[in-house]
């Protein structure tokens, strides 16, 4: 969890479920919008949240970089093949001015979407993203298998490098060869045994303690006034980029 | 002497074509810590699965708590009054935090969210873990799972502890911890393990699991 040096950030004291909410309804009206003052509208917002998030700027860089990487494709390329006015020539083919203005709006629709997922949820702790889900009502199997992926990931991780360790120390060598394959595929198999070994063990832990095939949450979020104002400013805002589009 | 808790009357499993146990006869009194030790493979962990259900015997009767237990739902009864503590707590812990894992149990059997919350408490009070309830599962050094592993079982007041190598893989204070805390408790135990001086000092006599039948251990 990111927290930033005098406490808890602005947005890290929103009820987790509110801002689940906010992300999604954010990522669905900037998803249908295209005019550009709506478009810088919604990044400004974006760009807002993100200084009130605790994410660090590098983080947040480190996170969009790989949105980044395929949008410089898309403007790069997009313009080949459009119409419109001809901006320039790339060798043989024209760079058209249409193909570039749907680029950057795809490029300002994804950044600001994912600015503010981060923003507001990739701040959030995996385990109230479990709770979260269990409290909208998202299939219990689902939030299951999230919370159990998030505790056994750790203990797969070691036993992955267990294996590895153990591999090294016999002078293991990876190389483009048949040897090299076959080492990596019995690591992979052996790690699937003993994960099934394992979940037979846990599902025997869990019976002897009365499992009947539903978890109780102990945390409860509380939803307060905070959260009401918050509500209100993005269903504010978000009336704000509809206008800019549709008015 | 009062009726055992626990009685396996000419107890036999097999793996398969291997006989792990042959008609093996246990029984444990009201507060009576039995230790068990045998060699690697010997079924001791088997011994203990019987117990609670987790396997069937291919003959023989267990009897928990004055009655034979066969099926799965008479063994759901037993399990909330027999607590097993297994041998890897990182099989035990599965909830996110220590509060949460500890909760199960008396959520499983019922309790209301009060009562629960109150156990929670007072069972962390008790090992020394408090201010453990919010910490990670999966970030807890090995003799911190281990103590809250024990502390999910002790959650459920259980009347009879099967514990499962308790203070295998711990540092010498761990294991120390481990041991002051199973010395104090009043429930009956039987204890696998293969430390032999920690078994000295908490078990009251001792069995050797050997051939698949039991035997005093000298």
């Amino acid at each position: 969890m990111h927290r930033t040096a005098d406490g808890p950030a602005l947005l890290d004291r929103i009820d987790p479920r509110s801002r689940i909410l906010a992300a999604i309804a954010f990522a669905l009206v900037v998803s249908v919008v295209n005019r550009p003052p709506a478009l810088l509208a919604a990044l400004a917002c974006a760009f807002v949240s993100a200084a009130f998030s605790g994410v660090g700027p590098r983080d947040m860089l480190r996170r969009l970089a790989p949105l980044n990487v395929f949008m410089l494709l898309l403007v790069a390329l997009m313009p080949l093949s459009s119409g419109g006015r001809q901006l320039g020539t790339v060798g043989p083919f024209p760079y058209g001015a249409d193909g570039l203005r749907l680029a950057l709006t795809i490029a300002a629709k994804g950044n600001a979407i994912v600015l503010l997922l981060i923003a507001l949820a990739g701040s959030l702790d995996i385990n109230t993203v479990g709770h979260a889900m269990s409290h909208f009502r998202v299939p219990d199997k689902l939030t299951h298998l999230l919370l159990f992926t998030v505790r056994y990931l750790d203990v797969l991780r070691r036993e992955y490098h267990r294996l590895r360790v153990a591999i090294e120390v016999r002078a293991f060598r990876p190389g483009v060869n048949m040897h090299t394959y076959r080492t990596y595929g019995r690591l992979a198999g052996m790690l699937l045994v003993r994960s099934l070994d394992r979940s037979e063990r846990v599902v025997a832990a869990m019976k002897c303690r009365g499992f009947h095939g539903h978890f109780y949450l102990l945390d409860h979020f509380h939803y307060s006034r905070r959260d009401a104002l918050f509500a209100a400013v993005a269903a504010a805002i978000l009336a704000g980029i509809a206008r800019l589009e549709w008015l | 002497m009062s009726d055992p808790l626990v009685k396996l009357e000419r107890v036999t499993f097999r793996y398969g074509e291997r006989t792990v146990l042959d008609q093996c006869d246990l029984a444990i009194s009201p507060a009576e810590r039995i230790g068990l030790v045998g060699a690697n493979g010997s079924g001791k962990t088997t011994l203990l699965g019987l117990i609670v259900g987790l396997r069937r015997p291919a003959l023989g009767r267990v009897i928990v708590f004055g009655k034979p237990r066969e099926r799965e739902a008479d063994f759901r009864a037993v399990r909330g009054r027999v607590g097993l503590l297994f041998q890897d707590s990182d099989d035990q812990l599965f909830c996110p935090t220590v509060a949460e894992d500890v909760a199960f149990g008396p959520f499983n059997l019922g309790k209301s969210r009060r009562e629960v919350e109150e156990i929670v408490a007072r069972t962390l009070a008790e090992l020394g873990l408090e201010g453990y309830a919010h910490r990670v599962t999966y970030k807890l050094s090995g003799g911190e799972k281990r103590l809250v592993a024990l502390a999910t079982v002790l959650a459920m007041e259980p009347e009879v502890l099967l514990l499962d190598e308790p203070t295998a893989g711990l540092d010498e204070t761990a294991a120390e911890r481990v041991t002051g805390i199973l010395a104090g408790l009043p429930q009956a135990m039987l204890i696998v393990s293969h430390d032999h001086p920690f078994l000295a000092r908490i078990a009251g006599r001792t069995l050797c699991l050997r051939h698949g039948r039991l035997q005093e251990a000298s």
